[in-house]
């Protein structure tokens, strides 16, 4: 990826940030961190890797996205308007009544391909849709993106057992290492431990990067999208948070809203860092 | 003649199998829920998902989410209760095309005892939005069910025996939220879901010999419910019983309760589990135990119509 690609996909990596805190502050309620720790993966994948059709949600033979990180909802929703799927001023509708953009994300939102947000299903239902497209000997890939909180949750290893079985080559998981959950850090909580070794235990093949990196993000996925009869796992290291200096490294916006005054600051920074972005290759 | 539900539904999975939309999931029960039958055709589109129910209605979901028909199976006990969460948000809040065909409901597991007897599933499955519910009471009618609901679109929840069940339904059509008059009569009515209609009708027929006229009402949709029906015999006859092998709350007993209460007046005995467990013990000997027998219709008939 050259640079100028690069600096395109940090900008939109930028956007999502603040839509996302723009969204969470308007509906004062949401989930910054996870939201902030994902926007670059998210990025990277809507804006360079997803082979998908805004004019065209369901169509048959596109890349499958699955937000098992479902409360992530407001990056999310932010990447879809952004890839085109519905109007950006919809965004702000995010956690309303009568709104189509419900707290967690929904199949009726164009450009979601499954309702998540009770942690695990995302994951599991990704395996129902890879054994679909290799019954149907389709090309597509399907991505499904997990926060590691998440992987906790019993039905994750179920699924972890199972798709090397299948042979699922055509999975990508990205796992979302922000190192927090709602009550504190995942170490402290139940520890992940040596995350790596135990995915590869289970038949997966492992990949450890810097989840803001847009480079290691990108390049990993082309490295996971070989067809060798095995599922692929990017364990993504991640910032909770990151994007929003007060936000990082805590469990304390993990489902907060900012107040006037952190959502004044907060956008503060991403401008300063869109800026910055700006600049970059320019001198 | 006995006849096996399971049975019934392997070889109709089989039947209609060659439908390249149909997937077929099993959790390592396949051999009791008889999907192996399918599995053993069409390999290819069988996957055996090892004990694990909460994947197995996952993976249900995703591949009716890219278009197949998923049938998925094991005990009501364990896919019901063990994945509940997972059919709530992954297959009823979206309305995809998964049907859940568990097998071995109710007291007449048998052997296996409590913790393998579900009692709760009607109720907790009639909670859910989108999901239509339906507990056939014979071989021939699961046949029916199966081939019905494999192209109708969004999910279903069926229910089966594990014990062989006396064939009743050979001449009747299945039609989805349309109770079957089975006996008419005038005195009173019994109506009863799932393999409980041959304890109904033979107690409707005890009662004749007593010059009781009870008329018998088969209900296979616990959802929607036909309450046209049951508000027409409620009104006709005065007195209801309800008969069913699963716990007396939030069942059929309690639906009959409520539309008697919302349309009109009637009489209501309601026979079921007693809020309580199970045990092991051949299957239609804890029916006996636990109330569920000709003997106990009979004398809430004589009761109500006293």
């Amino acid at each position: 990826m050259n640079i100028e690609e690069q600096k395109e996909i940090k900008l939109k990596a930028n956007e999502i940030r603040t839509l996302a805190i723009k969204m969470i502050y308007n509906a004062q309620s949401g989930h910054p961190g996870g939201s902030l720790s994902a926007s670059d993966i998210l990025s990277v994948l809507y804006f360079k890797v997803l082979n998908v059709d805004p004019k065209n949600p369901e169509w048959s033979k596109r890349d499958r996205f699955v937000m098992s990180k479902g409360h992530a909802s407001a990056a999310y929703y932010a990447s879809l308007a952004l890839k085109g799927y519905f109007p950006i001023n919809d965004l702000f509708t995010f956690r309303k009544l009568g709104s189509i953009l419900q707290g967690h994300p929904t199949i009726h939102v164009p450009g979601v391909d499954m309702t998540t947000g009770s942690l695990g299903q995302g994951f599991s239902t990704a395996i129902g849709m890879a054994i679909a497209g290799k019954l149907d000997k389709a090309d597509y890939n399907i991505y499904v993106l997990i926060g590691d909180g998440e992987m906790d949750e019993g039905i994750v290893w179920e699924a972890m057992i199972n798709a090397p079985h299948n042979n699922l080559d055509n999975l990508i998981a990205i796992l979302d290492r922000n190192k927090y959950q709602l009550d504190g850090s995942t170490e402290n909580i139940l520890p992940l431990g040596d995350i790596e070794s135990k995915i590869k235990a289970f038949g997966w093949e492992v990949q450890s990067i810097n989840g803001h990196d847009i480079e290691e993000i990108y390049n990993a996925i082309k490295i996971s999208q070989n067809k060798n009869g095995k599922p692929k796992m990017i364990v993504a290291n991640t910032v909770k948070g990151k994007g929003v200096s007060f936000m990082e490294n805590t469990h304390e916006f993990h489902g907060k809203a900012p107040n006037k005054e952190q959502y004044e600051k907060a956008i503060k920074e991403l401008e300063t860092e869109r800026e910055k972005i700006l600049k970059e290759g320019s001198t | 003649m006995m006849e096996s539900q399971r049975v019934a539904y392997g070889e109709t999975l089989l039947e209609i199998g060659e439908d390249e939309k149909i997937v077929v999931l099993d959790a390592d029960l396949s051999s009791s829920t008889h999907t192996i039958m399918f599995g053993n055709k069409y390999k290819e589109r069988f996957f055996n998902m090892g004990i694990q129910e909460q994947n197995e209605v996952g993976v249900a979901a995703g591949l009716a989410r890219s278009g197949k028909i998923v049938f998925a199976s094991s005990f009501a006990v364990f896919i019901v209760g063990r994945a509940y969460d997972i059919i709530r948000q992954s297959i009823a809040y979206t309305n995809l095309n998964v049907k859940i065909v568990a097998t071995h409901a109710g007291l007449t597991v048998g052997e296996d005892g409590a913790t393998h007897q579900m009692l709760e599933d009607i109720g907790i499955m009639s909670g859910l939005p989108n999901f239509r519910v339906i507990a056939p009471a014979d071989a021939p009618e699961t046949r029916k069910v199966i081939k019905k609901i494999a192209y109708m679109d969004g999910p279903f929840y069926v229910r089966l025996s594990r014990e062989k069940v006396p064939t009743l339904l050979n001449d009747y059509e299945f039609e989805l939220g349309k109770g079957i008059l089975f006996k008419d009569g005038h005195d009173l009515t019994i109506i009863s879901t799932g393999i409980t209609l041959s304890i109904a009708v033979d107690a409707a027929n005890d009662l004749k010999a007593k010059g009781i006229d009870a008329a018998v009402i088969h209900m296979p949709t616990l959802k929607p419910i036909d309450s046209e029906l049951v508000s027409k015999y409620a009104k006709n006859t005065g007195k209801v019983i309800t008969v069913e092998e699963h716990s007396i709350y939030n069942g059929l007993g309690s639906r009959v309760a409520e539309i008697i209460a919302e349309h009109g007046t009637a009489k209501l005995k309601r026979i079921g589990v007693m809020d309580q467990f199970g045990e092991s013990g051949p299957g239609w000997a804890l029916l006996e135990k636990y109330g569920i027998s000709k003997e106990n219709i009979i004398k809430k008939s004589m009761e109500i119509i006293r």
